[in-house]
């Protein structure tokens, strides 16, 4: 292997930044509406523990925040400086999402996430409240911006090939807006963001219930997240039904890949594996544990439905379809099948186990539960919080390992994407800078998570205390650095 | 009108939102060991810019999304061909955000002065390198007949990119400390008007020789809007010798004023400089890179248009909307108030 291919490096470097600046963006999605509910009820009933817990959990959205900006501008910058021959084959169609989004959205929730922070003591009340609805408005319509723009590489629409062959052009920007990927993958990535942030806040308040501590405020705090995990699972779980019949129209190999499934088959023998053992080439299977029926339903929603397997798509693509790019894959337009084979598989099993512990949580803390909850049991519910990333990080890894060899579906190989005028040896500088810095920032982020996490929510007011209603929004000091 | 010459000047003004909101967050971090002499002081240099620098920030952000959307060949050309120069930004970008956010959350001197030099430095580099950038996308860069820069970091380290980096720096260090002078009391204050009179002369000196040796430049390519140029100069000089006049007559919000004005006809100097190209080759004029040969399609500049011309007034009322509800100095009373509420 070339270890300074820039090819392989620039890769690299996209897959760990976009990763690492996805354990930012889903929290910012779910905790900010969290923290929007938590400050109405506040709002609505004087109840203090409410006001509490927004400034508990405000402040581990906001330690998050200013992660996602700083990583997100190395997002954008990246596309040019390492995949500038991708930048100006799509740039007519992919550029004006990612305008839209920042004239539209970003501008918008970067103003009011500001105003919000700053603004506890110097904003009237009913406006601060709008402040964080605003706030979440704009990270809803900022991640729509950015999964129409990835739609348009796993599944092109809207756009016409140049007179010269050299770009694509834009033809209908609606169509580019209302891809079936981007309307599937949105609710399925916001349901995703709210099930992790649901595992945040189960980790926050159990680590606190287990030492007895806080438990007027972090107990609601606890069921609202186990209540929002489920929520959040049975909306992933829709919108992933969804998105995975969307999947097998326009991106059918995927779907064969996510169950390295070599001949195509119908009916009982479309069969969904659980677990499978390939030869060592990747071509075949050795052996597996397979549910008869599953796949062909998954895929077309009928048990009798047929699935294409990549042994005939690889025909059809090399054949008929894309034969001007079957030399350069060498006839092979399968992704790495173990790859997607295990991360779609990782994918639904975070989902499940986050999932099945929290509805374990809902039953042992029910209102007339007899025992108290076992100690194993709220270290397991602490846990709650990297399942569900993970799950969303083996999720992203499926979609975009499973959209190769292409950067843009039947268009552009990822191969021909990459700028050709820089060297290997300044994409590995950038790549061993982006690793240090974001590994050293993880450590730092990490501990002031933990340590925002045990330092908990201000305690109630006591019976002598005063009036606790007035109290907090003035004393909150308006600066906060 | 050809769109794309709309677009030209659309990105221009994203980019000089950028320079002259950002620019003033760059003064205020390179500021800092200047004039944060305790942590109370440091306290209040740093929440000057507290409720703004992320949403200052942001127009680089949709600055390098619209350069994207309505220029790609541009955009393409620039940031494979910048490489080195935008990663250093990028990295101090990061090292400057997140250190606003962890300063304060350990009541650890040696913590904070981490973070405190993590600012200064990650506001100096890329103060000057914006510069140096610019300064090469308007003199012209080897570019090959694929449109592919083909130079390395030192091509763009010649004479008139660093003097207009160090340009750069100098202006964006002389308004972070009138915005200082703007924004605090007592004697940070102080401290903040004597700087501003100490970078007076040197900030002068550069600022004149970029606009002279960028009005000769135009001159010799034979620049359309040469008289264009030659007056966005004249009015960035007068703004800084009104800026200069302003501080030393204890008039803070005017110095502050004239700075912005400097910053905006600065970058409009070399923006107009530029124009028709946006990358012109020194290998070959043939292959340079001019407005109509680098944007996108009339359909997606019509649609950006819209988009533009709807949001970019709202984007502006409500920001500055945030000024005003920010408006307040940032006294010592402040900061001490603040820090026995935390203690408490």
């Amino acid at each position: 292997m070339d270890f300074l291919d820039p090819l392989l490096l620039a890769r690299w470097q996209f897959g760990l930044t976009t990763l690492y600046h996805f354990i930012f963006v889903p929290l910012t999605l779910g905790m900010s509406l969290f923290v929007a509910i938590f400050q109405t009820v506040w709002h609505r009933t004087g109840d203090v523990k409410w006001l509490h817990l927004t400034r508990f959990f405000g402040k581990i959205f906001l330690i998050n925040f200013a992660m996602g900006i700083v990583t997100g501008i190395v997002q954008e910058f990246q596309f040019g400086m390492n995949w500038s021959s991708y930048s100006r084959f799509v740039g007519d169609v992919f550029g004006a999402p990612l305008a839209f989004e920042g004239l539209m959205a970003f501008f918008f929730e970067a103003t009011f996430i500001g105003l919000w922070i700053f603004g506890w003591n110097k904003l009237p009340r009913r406006i601060h409240l709008l402040t964080i609805w605003m706030t979440v408005v704009g990270t809803w319509l900022s991640a729509y911006f950015i999964l129409a723009a990835n739609a348009f590489m796993q599944n092109p629409k809207g756009y016409q090939m140049s007179a010269s062959g050299h770009r694509a052009e834009m033809a209908d920007f609606w169509q580019v807006l209302t891809n079936p990927v981007a309307l599937t993958q949105f609710p399925h990535t916001i349901s995703a963001a709210l099930m992790f942030s649901a595992g945040v806040v189960i980790a926050a308040s159990a680590w606190h219930l287990a030492r007895k501590q806080n438990i007027e405020m972090l107990r609601p705090a606890l069921k609202f997240g186990l209540w929002a995990m489920i929520i959040g699972f049975v909306a992933v779980f829709l919108s992933g039904d969804q998105l995975g019949l969307v999947m097998v129209q326009t991106q059918p190999m995927k779907m064969a890949a996510a169950e390295a499934m070599f001949n195509s088959a119908c009916g009982a023998n479309a069969s969904f594996s659980i677990f499978s053992i390939g030869t060592p080439d990747g071509t075949g299977e050795v052996w597996s544990l397979r549910v008869p029926y599953v796949l062909a339903f998954l895929s077309t929603h009928d048990f009798n439905g047929c699935v294409e397997g990549i042994n005939d798509l690889n025909q059809l693509y090399t054949t008929q379809l894309f034969p001007q790019f079957a030399d350069q894959v060498n006839g092979n337009f399968a992704p790495v099948l173990w790859v997607t084979y295990w991360a779609f598989r990782w994918m639904m099993g975070f989902g499940l186990l986050s999932t099945a512990i929290a509805a374990a949580g809902l039953w042992v803390t029910r209102k007339n539960a007899k025992r108290p909850v076992a100690g194993w049991m709220w270290r397991l519910a602490v846990w709650q919080a990297p399942l569900a990333l993970l799950g969303i990080l083996v999720g992203w890894i499926f979609t975009e390992m499973g959209r190769q060899p292409w950067i843009v579906f039947g268009l552009m190989l990822t191969q021909d994407g990459v700028s050709p005028n820089v060297p290997g040896w300044t994409v590995l500088i950038s790549l061993i800078a982006f690793t240090a810095i974001y590994a050293i920032l993880a450590v730092v982020e990490f501990g002031l998570i933990v340590k925002t996490v045990k330092e908990g929510p201000q305690p109630l007011p006591g019976p002598d205390d005063p009036d606790p209603s007035d109290v907090p929004v003035d004393q909150t000091p308006s600066t906060v650095y | 009108m050809d769109l794309a010459y709309l677009w030209f000047f659309i990105v221009g003004v994203l980019f000089v939102g950028y320079f002259v909101l950002d620019g003033f967050d760059f003064g205020v971090g390179m500021s800092l060991p200047f004039l944060g002499k305790d942590e109370v002081s440091r306290r209040q240099v740093i929440n000057t810019i507290g409720p703004i620098w992320d949403l200052n920030e942001t127009w680089v952000i949709v600055a390098g999304a619209c350069l994207f959307a309505a220029f790609p060949e541009w955009y393409a050309t620039l940031f494979s061909g910048f490489y080195l120069p935008l990663l250093l930004i990028l990295l101090a970008l990061i090292a400057r955000g997140v250190s606003f956010e962890y300063r304060h959350q350990r009541d650890d001197l040696r913590w904070k002065r981490r973070f405190d030099w993590m600012i200064t430095i990650g506001s100096a580099v890329p103060a000057l390198l914006w510069g140096v950038a610019v300064a090469n996308i308007v003199q012209g860069v080897p570019i090959d007949a694929d449109k592919n820069f083909t130079g390395s970091l030192f091509t763009l380290l010649n004479p008139y990119g660093l003097w207009v980096g160090v340009t750069t720096l100098l202006l964006f260090l002389l308004h972070g400390v009138y915005f200082v002078g703007l924004k605090t009391d007592g004697q940070v204050h102080h401290d903040a008007q004597a700087l501003g009179k100490k970078l007076a002369i040197p900030t002068v000196i550069f600022a004149a020789g970029t606009v002279v040796w960028t009005i000769f430049l135009a001159a010799g390519r034979g620049a359309p809007l040469l008289w264009a140029v030659i007056a966005c100069g004249v009015i960035a000089a007068v703004a800084l010798l009104l800026s200069v006049w302003f501080n030393m007559a204890d008039r803070d919000g005017k110095a502050f004023a004239a700075g912005a004005v400097t910053i905006v006809f600065a970058v409009l100097t070399l923006w107009l400089a530029l124009f028709p190209y946006v990358m012109p080759s020194t290998t070959d004029d043939a292959f340079s890179l001019t407005i109509s040969n680098a944007s996108s399609t009339p359909m997606t500049l019509q649609i950006m248009s819209w988009a533009a011309l709807i949001f970019l007034p709202l984007v502006l009322a409500y920001q500055a909307w945030t000024y005003w509800i920010f408006r307040k100095r940032i006294t010592r009373t402040t900061i001490e108030k603040a820090e026995l509420t935390a203690a408490h």
